[in-house]
């Protein structure tokens, strides 16, 4: 008795096993030798096995373990990728962050931008058996998530009205245009909750919350706390034939050697996100049995940065925040820290974002334009070489931080910055940042498919707000950003909006609020025998209704 | 009789003070740490707002002076209430309960493993002194004693699960396999050799050492070489003479251990995946989840109490001239 792949047999699991390491070498040579023959070998029974089969269970991790499934009170990383396959938004979203059908079959968008119209498929049920209709897309997007969720109440609050026009169409009517809106429908910003089980209750409180009841392609069936989370095909699912999983299961994996080892072994068929460590991954890319993508992730489109509290001298100057960026190798952070995964950022859009400009200023290191500007501002290194002390307060987030931290304070030493390292954990760090208690700290923050929704909040004035996380904590303010972030918001046309994003990108670059580190990438290592998964913008999180595992 | 049971109700009142202090204590020793559960909720989030702390500071009743939420606690912990997790949404007795036997099941079987090898090597290394065995069983302990328990989970892990693939890497039991009765123990059963084989090295390394050690001194002793005067086998006066007299120093320690088995053990449940309460606790650290770890002290402490007491009457079973005394 030793593990179990479910869905596989179990001889090929125990030759599987044994010959990892045997072939992972030889894969190796071959892609060493680029021997022309090998890869039309392995494509040839890949195409004859292109048609869906049904059945089997997709293993993979979940970490860390969620508090909770309710997706709309809960919008954590794991519990996301948990729960997008048991709730749904309205819509998803291709790569390019244009919208697909989710539960909305179809949409329409008023010329003045002002009416959003959504026609729902037909025949849906929550997992408890009653109907889905238009009242439960209403019911959530005017009270349950305006009541509970932070990033829908910024998107919802813009609507003048929701209305149902009959039990298949929504329509939301807008105060003023918000081009942004088609971006908010998405299964973590939007999703979609019962409304016979919420409205009128307790949300928080409400016992449902331990049993998820969604609309999605699975339904959770049992949930282990510590040990594993599984979920099971939903029968009555609108979609025919779907989904083609029987179940997915996701094991809590607290230790992250012990999750590179779960991938090694073939226990779990996928991991996301941050489940390996990136110092992690070339090893991981070398095994047979996986493929390595780093797609999936341009909804949330991590940007990485060095955020600096402007409150505190000398780094309220912004001539010391452009010696910093000229310190620092943004490409060695990228190829020796995060071992490759992502991209070198010129400006404050992640460039898979829309309205991203590369016409920026940029940083290239340069140790002389560094020293150069601290002089200038009157910083002489004293007898130790020193010109300023500044304290660094790394992200308490797993190993890759700490190691950013450890090179920037080297870095910075080489033009004279002295760095004091200050550790903290999760929750002292998020208390510290939110109430602005801190000189430098590492951060990154999601984009959410729009400047509007993910990059605005972190440079606009009217978002300095003591005490909450994922404003604008530096305290950076100027006019001229309020004013184009906010004429963008409300611009129809995607030329004239593509002209401010591009002006406030430039200003930005120039003003250098925060050090842009990394646009990140995470790495998503799936089993070759699992097919048609991370297929969209949202990738992991997605309801893997069309998922299936070759034999 | 009475000198017993005085005793008992002596040190039971004690404890009760004891226990009250230490609760106190925690209370506000969790409440220093930088943060709250609400600021971590957020941070976890990805985006917040005002109003989404205060929602959550208000629900889980941090809005409330200290003091306040002092005496609230307190009074639902003199009523046997533990608390409610906002966190997870369960009250704090749910959630012990429930990682409770996968904790004991662990660090009991380690424990009594430990116990029972540790006396027996250090016995035959004693037994032995001076000789090949003694100091490969020295040399043993010290290793055990000094690896990094996590290193050697990992290794062993690597070696018997992904290597040679005869045990499972991690995991309380096969998921979804749905076993029941005896299936069901020796799958668990086949889950808990590697967490509880790395677990049993590390104590046993201890109770090997100490056994030896106290054993060595007993055996120069006066009333040994009476024994062996009288003519005694060399087994019995191991046994009942060296060994019963030098046992008392490790049932001490193993006292003191006991008291902590239901705490868990963090580093092995964690690289093993095991569902225990060393974990739990580490996670209501860094979640600041007050009340769970609040729950996992009051535990903790209580049982650490009650195995004090339980050491102090061994005591007097094993040697009988250690008396009651007031």
């Amino acid at each position: 008795m030793t593990r179990r792949l479910s869905g596989f047999p179990a001889s090929i699991q125990r030759g599987f096993r044994r010959n990892v390491h045997r072939a992972a070498a030889a894969g190796l040579l071959a892609a060493a030798l680029a021997i022309p023959g090998t890869a039309a070998l392995i494509a040839a029974p890949a195409m004859a096995q292109e048609t869906p089969v049904r059945g089997g269970v997709l293993n993979s991790i979940v970490q860390p373990e969620p508090p909770t499934l309710m997706l709309g009170l809960n919008q954590q990383g794991p519990t996301q990728t948990v729960a997008g396959k048991i709730y749904q938004g309205l819509l998803t979203y291709d790569r390019k962050l244009n919208p697909l059908p989710s539960l909305a079959e179809s949409w329409t968008v008023s010329p003045d931008g002002l009416t959003y119209t959504f026609k729902l498929f037909q025949n849906v049920k929550w997992h408890d058996g009653k109907p889905f209709s238009a009242n439960d897309v209403v019911f959530s997007t005017s009270k349950f998530l305006m009541e509970v969720h932070p990033r829908a109440r910024a998107a919802f609050s813009r609507c003048e009205s929701i209305k149902a026009l009959d039990d298949h169409t929504v329509e939301f009517k807008l105060k003023e245009p918000f081009p942004a809106f088609i971006q908010a429908f998405e299964v973590s910003s939007a999703p979609i909750v019962p409304a016979h089980i919420y409205e009128g209750s307790d949300y928080r409180a409400n016992p449902a919350n331990n049993t998820p009841i969604g609309t999605g392609p699975f339904k959770l069936k049992e949930w282990v706390k510590g040990s594993y989370i599984q979920l099971v095909r939903n029968e009555d699912y609108y979609k025919k034939d779907l989904p083609y999983l029987d179940g997915i299961t996701f094991r809590v994996i607290p230790d992250a050697a012990s999750r590179s080892l779960a991938l090694e072994s073939g226990q779990v068929q996928q991991t996301q996100y941050s489940d390996l460590e990136p110092f992690e991954v070339p090893r991981m890319k070398t095994l047979p049995n996986v493929t390595l993508t780093t797609a999936g992730y341009e909804f949330v489109a991590p940007m990485a940065w060095l955020e600096i509290n402007h409150r505190v001298k000398p780094l309220d100057d912004k001539r010391f925040r452009k010696a910093i960026a000229y310190a620092i190798d943004r490409k060695f952070i990228r190829d020796k820290i995060w071992f490759g995964l992502g991209r070198v950022p010129t400006g404050p859009i992640n460039s898979v974002v829309k309205f991203y400009d590369p016409k920026v200023t940029t940083y290239e290191p340069n140790l002389d334009k560094a020293k150069a500007l601290l002089d200038e501002m009157g910083l002489k290194p004293d007898g130790k070489g020193v010109r300023a002390t500044v304290k660094l307060m790394p992200m308490p987030y797993g190993e890759t931080w700490t190691r950013l931290g450890e090179y920037l304070k080297q870095a910075l030493g080489k033009v004279g910055v002295s760095v004091v390292l200050e550790s903290t954990d999760a929750a002292g760090w998020a208390q510290r940042v939110a109430n602005w208690d801190y000189e430098i700290t590492t951060n990154f923050l999601y984009q959410y498919g729009d400047p509007a929704l993910g990059v605005a909040r972190t440079y606009i004035s009217s978002n300095i707000r003591k005490g909450v996380l994922f404003t604008n904590t530096m305290g950076y303010s100027n006019p001229k950003v309020d004013e184009l972030f906010d004429q963008a918001s409300r611009e129809n046309d995607p030329a004239k909006r593509q002209e401010q994003y591009s002006e406030v990108q430039r200003i930005l670059s120039d003003d250098l609020p925060v050090v842009w580190l990394l646009e990140m990438e995470f790495p998503t290592f799936l089993d070759k025998r699992v097919k048609n998964a991370n297929t969209t913008a949202i990738g992991v999180n997605d309801t893997y209704e069309s998922v299936w595992l070759a034999k | 009789m009475l000198g017993f049971a005085q005793l008992f109700a002596s040190r039971l009142v004690k404890a009760a003070a004891i226990l009250i202090a230490i609760v106190v204590m925690n209370f506000f020793l969790v409440h220093a740490a930088p943060g709250d559960p609400a600021t971590v909720m957020a941070g976890e989030a990805g985006a917040a707002d005002e109003k989404f702390v205060t929602q959550l500071r208000e629900q889980f009743g941090l809005d409330r002076p200290l003091y306040e939420q002092l005496g609230t606690y307190i009074g639902k912990v003199v009523q046997g209430d533990l608390g409610f997790s906002y966190r997870q949404q369960r009250p704090v007795w749910d959630i012990l309960a429930e990682r409770l036997p996968a904790t004991l099941v662990l660090t009991l079987t380690a424990f009594i493993l430990a116990l029972a090898a540790g006396v027996a090597l250090g016995t035959l290394a004693a037994v032995t002194v001076g000789t090949w065995a003694d100091s490969a069983i020295t040399v043993v302990a010290l290793l055990a004693y000094a690896t990094p328990i996590y290193w050697i989970g990992l290794m062993l892990s690597l070696l018997f699960s992904i290597q040679l693939g005869w045990l499972p890497a991690f995991g309380y039991e096969t998921i979804g396999a749905g076993y029941t009765g005896l299936a069901h123990v020796a799958d668990v059963a086949v889950h808990l050799i590697l967490p509880v084989i790395t677990l049993a090295l590390f104590y046993m390394a201890g109770y090997a050492r100490l056994t030896r050690a106290s054993m060595l001194e007993v055996r120069s002793l006066d009333f040994v070489k009476t024994a062996k005067a009288k003519g005694l086998t060399q087994g019995r006066i191991v046994t009942r003479h060296v060994l019963r007299n030098a046992i008392l120093p490790v049932i001490t320690v193993a006292g003191i251990q006991a008291g902590q088995l239901v705490g868990g053990s963090i580093l092995i449940e964690t690289v093993f995946a095991w569902p225990g309460i060393g974990r739990l606790a580490f996670e209501a650290v860094l979640q600041r989840d007050y009340q769970v770890l609040l729950g996992i002290f009051l535990v903790t402490s209580v049982m650490v109490i009650l195995f004090n007491i339980l050491t102090d009457i061994l005591y007097g079973l094993v040697d009988p001239r250690i008396q009651v005394s007031q």
